[in-house]
Formats: structure tokens, sequence, C-alpha cells
């Protein structure tokens, strides 16, 4: 389709670009159904056209603002509500944050803005944050702008282990916000003996009281490590399929009672599984909650799960750089302590655990906070899908999820 | 409705005057038509996006939710053979309900509209506390109706201590749980228009079923039954139609498990998490397409087609 005659306004030409295409299919196939609303209807549905997205013309210099969407809780708060590092970005910086926490689920943060990411409009965020997966389908589709290093010295202070991933080599678009274990854990009372593997949650003593995440990666990536699969090595189809058969199995039989996203800790905490494939950094804020160490977290033998949540900067955003200046705020190593120290996660950042240890000695020794080399050697990353995998074996395990 | 109402009043001035019903015809056009936008953009058109995308194919070499427009009629075939336990499980979930809703909400709404006349205050308190659950969102309701029916909980307790349930036995995730969720949330719903039936019914039509000996049952089935009957119809499709596409209480992370998926839950899957948006289409399509036939049937059998 040749771009004649087409208007300057990306989403007026994307309407006739897409006019044409179904005034052809339907001549083609479907004579006279559906006239004018097929136009009305465009939008809706239609995934890219194709055309190359170009990145936003960056206005930083003028616009001293940026739009941060981030997860819930996913930042250091005082208990005014207000987010410490982030008023000490604004003060250096002169750049005002507008913080949001749009993101609850990656697919439906995704369902929201995929449209107008399609067209390279400006969603109203310079830098949101989301997880690996669904990163790389974005930097796929060209969804997200590159990154200029010279506005990010601190990249140095990244950990190397992070610094090559498959979907992003030499992290052009992308950088680590923050990561995390997927293992499983235990109500302490009610299972005393604890467990040591994936393989122990099918004791029949557990019948009824399992839970396991509905994050594909995580409770698949669990399943295939305790085959002995290296889940961010070269796998197929064969490998998942066996991994999914013992999920049907524990399903149908009852052994799992429920497959949940993030309420699968209200689960834990009222009791109806005692067990679970779990996220590392909740357990450490559910026994804050009941004031007890009363679930453990551990990394199966066979290894856990570790995915990182990244940030990236949409195709659309018209301040890029100061996206750029906050990502490199949050590389200083005492700013990452401070975020570290306040959600339980892993920080990407090399000298965060030096620097906790001036906050809180304890908490550089938290091995799921500041994991050790020895740690992290357990821990793997699943490896990324293409879109073919994607759809294939996300409509295997969501049947599975839906009783099919 | 407002159509029927306007040509009927229109009518009879037909046959006297020849200009006035046409101006009449024109200001009446007139003041429908932000209605008649308003339907047509917010449902015609919506409803033509949604059975368009129901056909549509994927496209070539495309990547996850990238479709294109076509004709691909087998997206029915495929969802209707993958999903059909979900649909009978909706419908049949939703009558269940319904069935349990008319049991409970009938007799309320007969304690209100029947025996309450008397006393108009106590009356008006009553109606105000069967409505009094919507004052919450009913999100929390549920949520709190999953916690009550926790493990360790104080029904499953309870059921325990009385034997009446099995240690490894539960009640959250399971069928049971989701049609009371179901039943529960629709109860209002049921009550209000019934009591609206019976509020105005004439006591002295009973009296006089008795004075011809006919037994307390014969008379509330010949006579107080059927005056009801227009809000024990609307109370049913205002209960069986929402509860066949609800998709919070079957949801996994309210009181519904991997066993419980209704179609609401298939679609919300397919359509956020597998961005198959025609197979999600070609769901809500079915669905649409039953209620309506089941309605029809419903309505028609009932022999109140003047009440819809």
């Amino acid at each position: 389709m040749a771009a004649r005659n087409l208007p300057e306004d990306p989403l007026i030409r994307r309407l006739v670009i897409e006019a044409r295409r179904a005034q052809l299919s339907r001549r083609a196939l479907l004579t006279g159904v559906g006239g004018g609303a097929a136009a009305l209807s465009l939008t809706a549905c239609a995934g890219g056209t194709g055309t190359e997205l170009k990145p936003a013309e960056d206005k930083s210099a003028s616009d001293k603002t940026v739009n941060w969407v981030n997860w819930p809780l996913y930042l250091d708060e005082d208990e005014s509500g207000n987010h410490p590092t982030l008023q000490q970005f604004e003060d250096e910086t002169g750049i005002k944050v507008n913080y949001s926490v749009d993101v609850d689920d990656n697919n439906i943060y995704y369902g929201k803005v995929k449209d107008q990411l399609a067209l390279g409009q400006d969603i109203k965020a310079d830098t949101v944050v989301l997880t690996e997966w669904m990163v790389s389908r974005w930097i796929r589709l060209g969804y997200t702008q590159e990154l200029n290093h010279d506005n990010i010295p601190n990249m140095k202070n990244l950990n190397p282990a992070l610094a090559d991933p498959d979907y992003d080599p030499g992290r052009k678009r992308t950088m680590p916000w923050q990561g995390g274990f997927a293992g499983i854990c235990w109500n302490k009372e009610k299972v005393p003996n604890g467990l040591r593997s994936v393989s122990d949650l099918w004791n029949p003593e557990l019948k009824g009281r399992v839970g396991v995440l509905s994050e594909m990666r995580d409770t698949m990536g669990l399943l295939m490590l305790e085959q002995g699969v290296d889940i961010s090595g070269d796998w197929g189809a064969e490998e998942f399929g066996k991994a999914l058969d013992v999920l049907r199995e524990q399903v149908s039989s009852g052994q799992i009672r429920n497959v949940k996203g993030n309420s699968y800790s209200e689960d834990l905490a009222n009791e109806d599984t005692l067990a679970a494939i779990c996220w590392s950094g909740d357990i450490t804020i559910l026994n804050a909650e009941a004031g007890e160490e009363k679930w453990e977290f551990a990394i199966p033998d066979a290894g856990c799960t570790l995915w990182n949540d990244l940030f990236l900067v949409p195709i659309g955003s018209p301040r890029k750089t100061n996206a750029e200046k906050l990502i490199n705020f949050y590389y200083e190593p005492e700013i990452a302590a401070e975020v570290a120290a306040w959600v339980n996660y892993i920080s990407p950042v090399v000298g965060a655990r030096e620097a906790a240890v001036a906050i809180d000695p304890a908490l550089a020794e938290n091995q799921l906070i500041f994991p050790s080399d020895e740690t992290l050697a357990k821990a793997h990353t699943f490896r990324t899908l293409d879109s073919g995998e994607e759809q294939e074996f996300g409509a295997e395990f969501q049947s599975i999820l839906l009783g099919a | 409705m407002a159509f029927g109402a306007f040509s009927s009043g229109a009518a009879p001035g037909v046959a006297t005057v020849q200009e006035g019903p046409r101006r009449k015809s024109r200001v009446a056009l007139f003041l429908l038509l932000p209605g008649i936008a308003y339907l047509a953009l917010f449902f015609l058109v919506p409803l033509i996006s949604l059975l368009l995308t129901s056909f549509m194919a994927p496209r070539e070499f495309g990547d996850i939710g990238q479709f294109d427009y076509a004709f691909r009629w087998e997206n029915y075939v495929k969802v209707v053979e993958t999903y059909l336990p979900h649909i009978l499980r909706s419908f049949g979930y939703a009558a269940i309900a319904t069935v349990l809703a008319l049991i409970i909400g009938y007799p309320l709404a007969y304690f209100i509209g029947v025996n309450l006349r008397r006393f108009p205050l106590v009356q008006a308190l009553a109606l105000v506390l069967v409505i009094a659950p919507f004052f919450i969102s009913f999100l929390l309701r549920t949520l709190a109706w999953k916690q009550i029916f926790a493990d360790e909980g104080p029904v499953v307790g309870a059921l325990n201590a009385l034997s009446l349930m099995g240690p490894g036995d539960h009640i959250t995730g399971t069928p049971a749980a989701v049609v009371f969720g179901l039943t529960y949330m629709f109860i209002p719903f049921m009550t209000l228009p019934i009591y609206t039936s019976l509020e105005r019914l004439d006591l002295r039509y009973v009296e006089a079923g008795g004075d011809l000996y006919a037994s307390p049952w014969t008379t509330f089935r010949t006579v107080t039954l059927p005056l009801s009957m227009p809000g024990v119809v609307s109370g049913t499709l205002l209960t069986f139609i929402p509860a066949s596409g609800d998709y919070i209480n079957a949801s996994r992370d309210f009181l519904g498990s991997t066993e419980t998926a209704m179609i609401g839950n298939v679609v919300e899957t397919n359509f956020l998490i597998l961005q198959n948006y025609p197979a999600a289409a070609a769901l809500s399509i079915i669905l649409m397409a039953t209620i309506l036939i089941l309605v029809g049937a419903y309505v028609r059998k009932s022999g109140t087609e003047d009440l819809v």
C-alpha cells in the first residue's frame, strides 16, 4: 500500500490505511456486510500496521516533567504517602515527576495502551515498568525507544549478569528496575517439616491445600526445572508439554486448590492454602502483616525462576531524556538501597548491598533482597518465547486454568 | 416502549386531521433523536464491531493479537468445540441461581408487599434493607464471602464440628460457592419486581378464592401467582440474563476455581491474556444469541409478551 495522498496525522493516516484494507477484504469476502461500521470499528482490534513506527520528537529540554507508570507498592513511601527518593530526584534535577501506579497486571495494562502504541501515540507515560516477557513483546513490535546511554552514566552500576539479555542485547532499550524469585513457601505451623522441592507440594497430606501462580513462566518454569530442564536454554514444546501434564494432573486430581495471580497471598493468609508456588518479596510482607514468621520461603533444590521488571520508554513519549535521567538516578547505589529496603525485591544495582549496610545490616544479609552469587546460581531466567510459542504455550496453559 | 406509546397515541388523530399528526410525528422524531443517536453510537456500533471481530482471521506471520478482517466462520465452530462445557455450565449455574433466588425472593416480596401493608413505615424500612447490600461494592461483598467460607473460617469450622463436612472438604472454589454467590447477588433483583406486582394485589380476590372453597394452595396457584406473574417474569429475567454472563463470582480470584469457569471467564481470558479477540467476540455473540433465544421462548411461554 503506497503512502499516496495520506494525511500527516498518524491517527487519520492509520484510519485511511485500514479503511482501504477493509474495503479490499470486504469486496473479496463479505460483499455488503457491515458497510460503514467497519471504518468506525477499525482501531478496536487490529494490531500493528506493518509500517515502521517512529519515536516521538524529544521535547525534554523545554518540558521539565516526566510521567512514570509503575506497579503499586513498588517504590519507597513514607507515612504520609510521599516517595522520598522521588522528591530527592525532583530537588536535584528540577524535573517534576508524575508518578502513577497504573500497572496491576502486564496483560491488562497492555490491553489498555496497545491501540495507541500501534499508532505511535503518546500513552501519557514516559517510562513504564513491565515484566521481561511483556517487554520483549513491546520490543518485537517496535513499541519502545532506544535509550541514549550517554544520559545514563550510572549504567556502569548495572549487575553484569543482567547486561546482555536475549530480548535486548546490550540493554539498548531497557533497564532493570527490580527482580525477584519465584519459589515455594509454606505455613510453618501446619507444615512443620517444610518443603525441599516442587514435588513435595504433591504430598497427599497437602491435598486441596496447594496454590500455584497464574503467571505461566513462574509456575511452568519451576515445574520444568523440577524435571531437569534448563529453562534458560534450548527447550521446546516437548519439555513444556511434559511439565504441563504434571500441572494438569495435579489440578484435575484436586491436589492444587487454585491457580491465582497476586491474590494468592490472601489464600495463604486465610489458610485455604498451606503451601504454594509464590514470589519471594510477598512472603516478607505476609510475615510482617502477621507480626510473626508464620511462612517460610525457599528456593527448591532444582532451582527457582528469576524474573525482572524493566524500565522502558514507550515509542510515543516526547520526554525520553527526562526518563533517562530518572533511570540514571535510580542507579545510584544509595538510592537503590533505599528502594530495596522498602520494596523487598532484588536490586539490579551493584553497590546497593554495601549501601544497604548503612541502613540496616540485617537487610544486607537477606538472601532474597541481596542474593549472594551462590543463591543466584540457583536462579534461572525463563527463555524468551517467540510469537508463535507465546500464543501456543499461553493457550495450553490457560486451558488448564479454565478447566477445559 | 417509547415507540409503541407514541404510535398508539397518534393513530386516532390520523383519521380526523391531516396536518396535525405529521407535525406531531416530526416533533416526536426530533425528541427521539438523542435516544436513537445514543443507541446507534453506544449499542449498534459496538455490536457491529463485535460481529466483525468475531469473524477475523489471524494475520499471516502476524504477532500475538494481530488479526485481519475476514469471514472466518470456523471461529464459531472452534469456540463451541473448545468451550461447550463452559457454555452449558454458565446457563446451568444461572438457572439454578434463578430458581433459588425465586424461592427466597418470592416469600420475602410477599411478606413485604402483603403482610406489611398495614405498617407503611416498616414496609419502607424492609425495602431499604433489601436494597442495603448495594451500598457496599459488590466486589467487597464477594471478597467477604470468600473469607467467611475459607477453610479456617467459621462456616467450614461449624460444618466440620457437626461432621457435615469431612476434614478434606472445602467450600471456596466449588460450584456450590459460585451458585451461592450468584444467588446472593441477584436476590434484590428478584425481590423488587415481584414486590411491585404483589403490592398492588387486591386481597379481595384472595378472599373470594376462600369463599369459593379453594384451599390456600389452590388460591395461591390460581389467583395470587398469576396476578404476580409480571413481577416473576421480570425478576427471573433480571436474574438469569446477568447471571449467565457473570464472571466475578466464578473467577478464580473470588469464589471460583479451575472447575467453575463460566463463559464470562473464558471471554476474559481470551480477550485479556491470550489476545485472541475473534474467539472472545464469537463467544460473546453466542452468549448473546443464546440468551435471546432462551428469553424469547420463556416470555412467549409465560404469555406476557406485553410486559417486555
